[in-house]
């Protein structure tokens, strides 16, 4: 993830937006609860999580559709959460595109410029600048409806850039393309907006695009935030059982959390063997989190092992992904790179050298 | 996302209350002043008009002539209109596209023109009733253009457009498959229609059903010319009036507006409740060459004929309007024709000062009508505030009440100077007549401004938010231009309706400020029938101009939008 152009930091220096404990309700549900979040200059921040998360209203607020019920909105210093979204003046893709459908291409594009009142000429150059910017050079007298869905997306993101936003925001635009197309789009959006140097808030329910964009991502659910990290961290130390859960692929087991003499630290598995931890967290029952990739084929019958029967098995190219069926806790996931057993044999499971165990407190312990 | 959209409280509170008010005023207000005083007499309390009218023989047969005149139109409009539709979507002949346009044609004639095309048609000297006298050698006429039978032919005519229109649409929407479908499960053609197409037709059915009920409960005209003894309670509400029986008249009001507000509910559930639009891809219709020889003569022959009827009474319209006055006595057709009566329709100031009055009216109501139309559509699409279910139903009321209801709540209210309470003296001045046009057309231009703000997604107004526009750069730049076309079709579908509007006119105008269809009906008094003819060709011509413009900047418009 880190080959992309640009930083990926996190925490440096003064956020130059920052959310506060923003309360949105829609009558009686809390589609925003209590969300705090800062952006730093030039980072491109995406807010994951699955339909109904609150994501879009929490864009909506920024953008400055909706006023909050509670919480302030800081930008650059300066608390916009009273403001009007034509004053705050950040760029919006929106889901649908949006465009003006009797305004022709360029017409669209020079919208806010006109809104703004720039001097035709000017407002003639940074159009066809917007234009070529996003590869739609010489198409400005075109109708927005005589463009294919890629290219109205493209005319949607030059329309916003034309006005130089200080802040861009993106709801879902990639959700109406095909796949191929919007691998090949979300690419040159990241280099776009790096290359400009513009700070960017993306919405997405799309893990993998999220991270394939974002320099850090903040993940909802329920209308609160859960954990913001960069895809690396989130990936391997989630702090939450929602993120472990909707990132990647995970196996989940459950057992009893045990503190044993000279601070060991063993989880005692429901289905009976004890995989050791890092020390941390609190002893009772819990549940374990390990992905695929930690989880490894041993000798069946150690104390560690847990014994299942391969059910199904996956070459995926670099590695093959394994179903194993335990009897116990269903059907657990394990990635091998070498060809390890055949479909019916019986193997056992343990959690491979140095592999990453999540802990969280069982559901409904306290 | 379709979030509720954020309601920004002052602006849209004092845009909504000047509206709200203005309509609360001119709606709601005359008919609540009209229901209280039905209950009134010398300032105490009483039933006894009610009473009166419910023990009285003639006014209970108007109550139920009106109802069995408008069951029976709707039958008959049914019989006509749905094998139409189904004629010209089904099946493909030669000619088909020029029938199916020319089908719509008696929406270009306005209510009395129709009616008066048809006395010099059917009626007792009209041509068609003189040829067939002559040709079987009668003595007398062969049937007398009177009462019931009479109002129903009119009413058939006129009203089976909208079981034509709607049946067309639903027909258009449907998906194909599903008869395919019943075909493949083994039912059979009959079958098929029966169980599987016209159930799915039914929305369209029973929303034209109820339109034609509702527009025959309103009509004046035909039951007004034709009727005879026969009573309806439109007719009866102008005898009343005319005769200063002005409780009596109060009471019949209020009975044929809750007979119509009733049913403009029961519409209301009924659209609510079902929509069957293709629920997958689908298949859309499939026009079908016909099939046999004999289907492929009679077809052709029975639309050409039906065609031909269509045409009668405008070609009626147009030949009488060629006839000197005193020159159509006895004959079967008129001995001469020249160009007198539209001579004096540039020369004599008595024809063509109403005329120019129509016109003044009809334009001054309609602009109203555009603003006021605008603005609550963008309020009812586009806000949320206290009050705006009750916008919208103030908006919409008027389509419901007959222009009768609407006349006689004016010319109650607006007969007495008490500016304290909202009532100022406009009955004999010029301006009644622009309100009435401009309530009885509000809902129609107001339907059309929230059918166009409705098709475009809110996310382009918060689009032209993000890029830096105010609300009012944005309402000019985005709303506007992109409601246009339906504001635009509204507006000019009103003025036309304004221009022949006949049944407020006659309970509400003023002899200076009087409209043409009212200088129709003097000069059809004084059996001057070339000169009211000729004011009818105006009319039409006027309309059928406006539907031809604004035909092809809809079109143009829907282009634009794709």
């Amino acid at each position: 993830m880190s080959s992309s152009p640009g930083s990926r930091r996190s925490g440096a220096g003064a956020p130059i937006l920052s959310l506060q404990g923003l309360v949105k309700r829609f009558g009686t549900v809390t589609a925003v609860d209590h969300l705090s979040l800062e952006l730093q200059e030039g980072e491109f921040l995406t807010l994951l999580g699955p339909s109904g998360c609150g994501k879009t209203t929490a864009l909506r607020v920024v953008a400055g559709f909706e006023r909050p019920d509670a919480g302030t909105l800081t930008f650059q210093g300066e608390d916009v959460t009273e403001w009007n979204p034509q004053r705050r003046g950040f760029g919006m893709v929106f889901q649908n595109y949006a465009l003006f459908p009797h305004l022709d291409v360029a017409e669209n594009v020079a919208f806010g410029l006109k809104s703004r009142r720039r001097p035709r000429e000017e407002i003639g150059e940074r159009v066809e600048a917007a234009l070529e910017r996003v590869s739609l050079p010489g198409l400005g007298s075109r109708a927005v409806q005589a463009l294919s869905g890629g290219q109205q997306q493209r005319v949607a993101l030059a329309r916003a850039l034309a006005i130089e936003p200080p802040l861009l925001l993106l709801d879902e635009p990639f959700s109406n393309l095909d796949a191929a197309l919007r691998e090949r789009t979300r690419t040159e959006l990241r280099l776009l907006v790096k290359e400009l140097g513009i700070t960017a808030l993306f919405v997405t329910h799309d893990q993998e695009e999220a991270f394939d964009l974002s320099d850090r991502i903040a993940v909802m659910d329920g209308g609160k935030l859960r954990q913001v990290g960069t895809p690396e961290e989130l990936y391997r130390n989630p702090t939450h059982r929602f993120v472990a859960g909707f990132v990647g692929r995970i196996n989940a087991l459950e057992g009893v959390l045990e503190e044993e003499r000279g601070g060991v630290v063993r989880v005692r598995l429901d289905a009976g063997p004890r995989w050791t931890l890092a020390p941390g967290p609190e002893p009772g029952p819990c549940e374990l989190l390990v992905r695929p990739e930690d989880l490894t084929f041993v000798e069946a019958g150690t104390a560690e092992s847990l014994p299942g029967r391969i059910r199904d098995r996956r070459f995926l190219g670099a590695y093959t992904l394994y179903f194993v069926d335990t009897e116990t806790t269903g059907i657990l996931e394990v990635v091998s790179r070498e060809s390890g057993p055949v479909e019916g044999e019986a193997v056992g499971i343990a959690p491979a050298p140095g592999a990453g165990l999540h802990v969280f407190p069982a559901v409904g312990a306290s | 996302m379709s979030a509720p959209r954020e309601a920004p409280g002052k602006r849209t509170l004092w845009m909504a209350l000047p509206i709200l008010a203005l309509l609360v005023w001119l709606v709601l207000y005359p008919n609540l002043f009209v229901l209280g005083e039905s209950f009134l007499e010398d300032g105490v309390f009483t039933l006894e008009a009610y009473r009166h009218f419910f023990t009285s023989p003639s006014e209970l047969e108007a109550l139920w002539g009106s109802v069995w005149i408008s069951l029976g139109s709707v039958l008959l409009s049914g019989m006509v209109g749905i094998p139409m539709a189904f004629l010209f979507t089904r099946f493909d002949f030669p000619g088909r596209n020029v029938f199916a346009a020319l089908a719509a044609l008696p929406v270009l004639l306005p209510p009395l023109v129709g009616v008066i095309a048809f006395l010099f048609l059917f009626g007792e000297s009209g041509i068609l009733t003189r040829t067939v006298q002559l040709v079987l050698g009668l003595e007398s006429p062969p049937w007398r253009m009177i009462g019931g039978p009479a109002i129903l032919l009119v009413h058939a005519y006129s009203m089976y457009v909208y079981f034509y229109l709607f049946v067309s649409a639903g027909l258009a929407r449907m998906d194909e498959s599903a008869a395919e479908a019943a075909w493949s499960l083994g039912a059979g053609r009959w079958r098929t229609l029966f169980r599987v197409t016209l159930p799915m037709l039914a929305p369209s059915i029973v929303a034209a059903a109820l339109l034609v009920f509702m527009t025959s409960m309103a009509s004046f005209s035909a039951p007004y010319i034709f009727g005879g003894g026969f009573r309806v309670l439109t007719t009866q509400i102008y005898s009343s009036k005319v005769n200063g029986e002005l409780s009596m008249a109060m009471v019949e009001t209020v009975v044929l507006a809750s007979v119509s507000l009733a049913f403009l509910a029961l519409l209301r559930r009924y659209e609510r409740g079902r929509e069957y639009a293709a629920v997958g891809k689908g298949v859309g219709q499939i026009r079908r060459p016909l099939q046999s020889r004999w289907s492929r003569i009679l077809v052709p022959l029975a639309a050409v004929g039906g065609v031909t009827f269509l045409l009668l009474p405008h070609a009626t319209l147009l030949l009488v309007s060629f006839v000197p006055e005193g020159a159509w006595t006895v004959q079967i057709l008129p001995t001469r024709y020249s160009l007198d009566n539209y001579r004096s329709l540039a020369a004599d100031p008595r024809i063509w000062r109403p005329v120019m009055n129509s016109l003044q009216m009809a334009g001054i109501s309609t602009l109203g009508v555009l603003i006021v139309a605008f603005l609550s559509a963008y309020l009812v699409v586009r806000r949320r505030f206290r009050g705006r279910g009750l916008l919208a139903l103030l908006v919409i009321l008027p389509w419901a009440l007959p222009g009768t209801v609407v006349a006689i709540a004016l010319s109650t209210t607006f007969s007495v100077n008490a500016p304290w309470f909202g009532r100022f003296v406009l009955v004999g001045t010029f301006w009644i007549l622009p309100l009435a046009y401009f309530i009885r057309n509000l809902p129609l231009v107001a339907e059309a401004a929230k059918a166009s703000f409705r098709q475009f997604d809110p996310s382009l107004e918060e689009a032209a938010h993000s890029l830096g526009a105010g609300w009012g750069e944005t309402m000019r730049r985005i709303a506007f231009p992109l409601v246009l076309p339906g504001l635009a079709a509204g507006g000019m579908l009103a003025f036309v309706t304004a221009l022949g509007e006949f049944v407020s006119s006659i309970l509400l105008y003023t002899h200076t400020s009087r409209p043409i269809s009212i200088e129709i009906l003097s000069q059809l008094r004084a059996f001057d029938f070339g000169a009211a003819a000729a004011l009818g060709v105006v009319l039409v011509v006027l309309m059928a101009l406006v539907f031809a413009v604004g035909g092809r900047y809809l079109r143009a418009g829907r282009v634009a939008r794709g």
